[in-house]
């Protein structure tokens, strides 16, 4: 679906002398991502996630690297491309003099849909996000939760073919981050290609068949869950110290068991998860 | 291009201006209610002009300042739209050309300009001043609008505060709403000041405007100008927009 060549991103950011100076926000990524899968981006704040669907959707041009939507190159203008993918960002950028549903009827109209089709498109939507009461508010006294369904409804209206979700399932309660998971799920059976950044793991571990870790603009990282937990290890010995908790990784329950009576203090055995490997990949923390 | 983009565009912006017409209406009768009576009825009265009354010779001139400032102001919600409320991004996004955005832009404040020049042609009618209508007319006032909306649309691209935004307003459409032809001729101003008064849009407008409608010539050549300086604006609110996608 979309493959990608070295990509960078330098922000020219000046400083309080005036002097001009570059910051590397995305330094010399390559991947793709296949058709119907759902693909992670984690890692810390500042990594560099926001900046790769900026680019990669159109918003911002890379410094240097090449994008290609089934193969076809995207240079950031090719209006049939641009009609392909639908994103959620971070932050609420909605049009603060529409209402709720005025702001969808926008959207759809910026892809060139059809009156008879969007009207339709636009009800469903808003009652799956349980805004149907809303439609009429101004996007202005809308909760924030609510203000983030209503960017997910806005980003599907025109059917996208491959949906960017930057935190989607930030500030929602569990019962709707839970009906989102089911959402994504939903969509990627039928058909539609999904990236999502988070920083909840269980969310990254629950949904993608494989994520990206990021950190400082480089992938250091790409690959399934659970390929991540295997590389590492599929089972952690925690131990909790005096300064603090410390962590080892063994192949298999056995060899980590052989390993733990070394150890005086609190020590548990469990599962490796994919936090695990995103703190040790990116954090400096304490190894055993 | 795409005619369907523009009026997309164009859409939301009188979706906006539908809601407060009588309120837009209202406010925009204020300003030159003021001029009509300061300098039309109040000044004007004890003024002397070679040919007809000093009302007849400020309409022009008050309908060339307001098309200027409708025209600068109906883009002024840009700045927030893409500073605060990072609105503009939907645009960016969408499959929507930068050219089909930027007139669509255009229009919407055209459309404003217009409706504010059609109340101070009434207002003026009920003053008593002479004023020839014709289509020409439009066409200038429009083009016009069409200049100050580019440049106001090139401000809200470029500039970083609000303030930035006020200032513009300040130091260049104020000083041109007064200088430009519109309460007095260009002709009592010191050469100097008259030659750089000369280059400027607003001063065109003016002077093509009053000739209009006062039946007399149309001056091809501040046609002319003004033409170059729409497509200099657009040339230039163009680049801005796109070099917001560069960062
Ligand atoms: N417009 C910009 N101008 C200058 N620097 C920028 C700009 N946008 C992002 N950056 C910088 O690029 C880097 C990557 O930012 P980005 O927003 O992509 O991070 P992120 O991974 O999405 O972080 P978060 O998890 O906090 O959302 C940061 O260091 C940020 O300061
Ligand atoms: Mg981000």
């Amino acid at each position: 679906m979309i493959e990608v060549f070295n990509l960078t991103k330098k922000f020219k950011t000046v400083g309080k002398d005036k002097k001009i100076s570059f910051k590397t926000a995305v330094d010399d990524i390559s991947f793709s991502i296949e058709r119907n899968e759902i693909f992670g981006l984690l890692g810390p704040n500042g990594a560099g996630k926001t900046t790769i669907i900026r680019m990669l959707t159109g918003q911002i041009k890379p410094t240097s690297g090449k994008i290609f939507y089934d193969g076809k190159i995207f240079d950031g203008n090719d209006p049939e491309i641009k009609k392909l993918p639908g994103v959620v960002p971070q932050h609420i950028n909605f049009d603060r003099e529409l209402n709720a549903a005025e702001n969808l009827e926008l959207h759809a109209r910026l892809y060139g849909m059809e009156k008879s089709d969007y009207q339709n498109r636009i009800k469903e939507l808003l009652d799956y996000m349980e805004l149907s009461d809303y439609a009429n508010y101004n996007v202005a006294k809308l909760s924030g939760g609510m203000k983030r369904r209503l960017l997910i409804a806005r980003a599907l209206v025109h059917r996208p073919k491959i949906l960017f979700m930057d935190e989607p399932t930030v500030a929602l309660d569990p019962q709707v981050r839970r009906k989102i998971w089911d959402l994504i799920k939903d969509l990627s059976k039928n058909g539609v290609t999904i990236v999502i950044t988070t920083h909840y793991i269980e969310e990254a571990e629950k949904l993608c068949r494989r994520t990206a870790i990021i950190d400082k603009g480089k992938f250091i990282a790409n690959d399934s869950p659970k390929n991540l937990c295997e590389r590492l290890g599929n089972f952690t010995v925690e131990c909790e110290g005096t300064e603090g908790k410390s962590y080892k990784f063994f192949r298999d329950r056995e060899t980590a068991a052989k390993f733990v009576p070394e150890f005086s203090g609190n020590v548990k055995i469990r599962p490796t998860n994919l936090e695990d490997v995103f703190i040790e990949l990116t954090g400096r923390r304490n190894g055993l | 291009m795409n005619f369907r983009d523009i009026g997309t565009v164009f859409w939301r912006d009188w979706l906006v201006l539908k809601r407060r017409l009588t309120k837009f209406i209202l406010s925009r009768t204020v300003a030159p209610l003021l001029y009509l009576t300061a300098f039309g009825w109040g000044l004007g009265r004890n003024v002397q002009l070679s040919s007809g009354t000093y009302l007849d010779f400020i309409v022009p001139g008050i309908m060339a300042l307001n098309s200027m400032n409708m025209g600068f102001h109906g883009m002024i919600p840009i700045h927030a739209e893409r500073v605060y409320h990072k609105s503009l991004e939907e645009y960016l996004l969408s499959p929507v050309s930068p050219s089909a955005f930027l007139i669509g832009k255009i229009s919407g404040a055209v459309l404003k300009a217009l409706i504010s020049s059609l109340i101070i042609i009434l207002t003026a009618e009920i003053f008593g001043a002479n004023i020839l209508l014709s289509g020409s007319m439009f066409v200038v006032l429009i083009l016009n609008s069409i200049i100050f909306a580019e440049i106001g649309f090139f401000a809200a691209m470029k500039l970083s505060t609000y303030e930035e935004m006020a200032q513009v307003n300040t130091y260049v459409l104020l000083p041109m709403s007064f200088m430009c032809g519109t309460f007095f001729s260009t002709g009592a101003l010191p050469e100097v000041v008259r030659f750089f008064v000369n280059c400027l849009p607003l001063t065109h407008t003016s002077q093509l405007l009053r000739s209009l409608c006062t039946g007399g010539i149309f001056m091809r050549d501040s046609f002319l100008i003004l033409i170059l300086y729409a497509a200099i604006g657009f040339y230039l609110g163009l680049k801005a927009l796109k070099n917001f996608q560069e960062d």
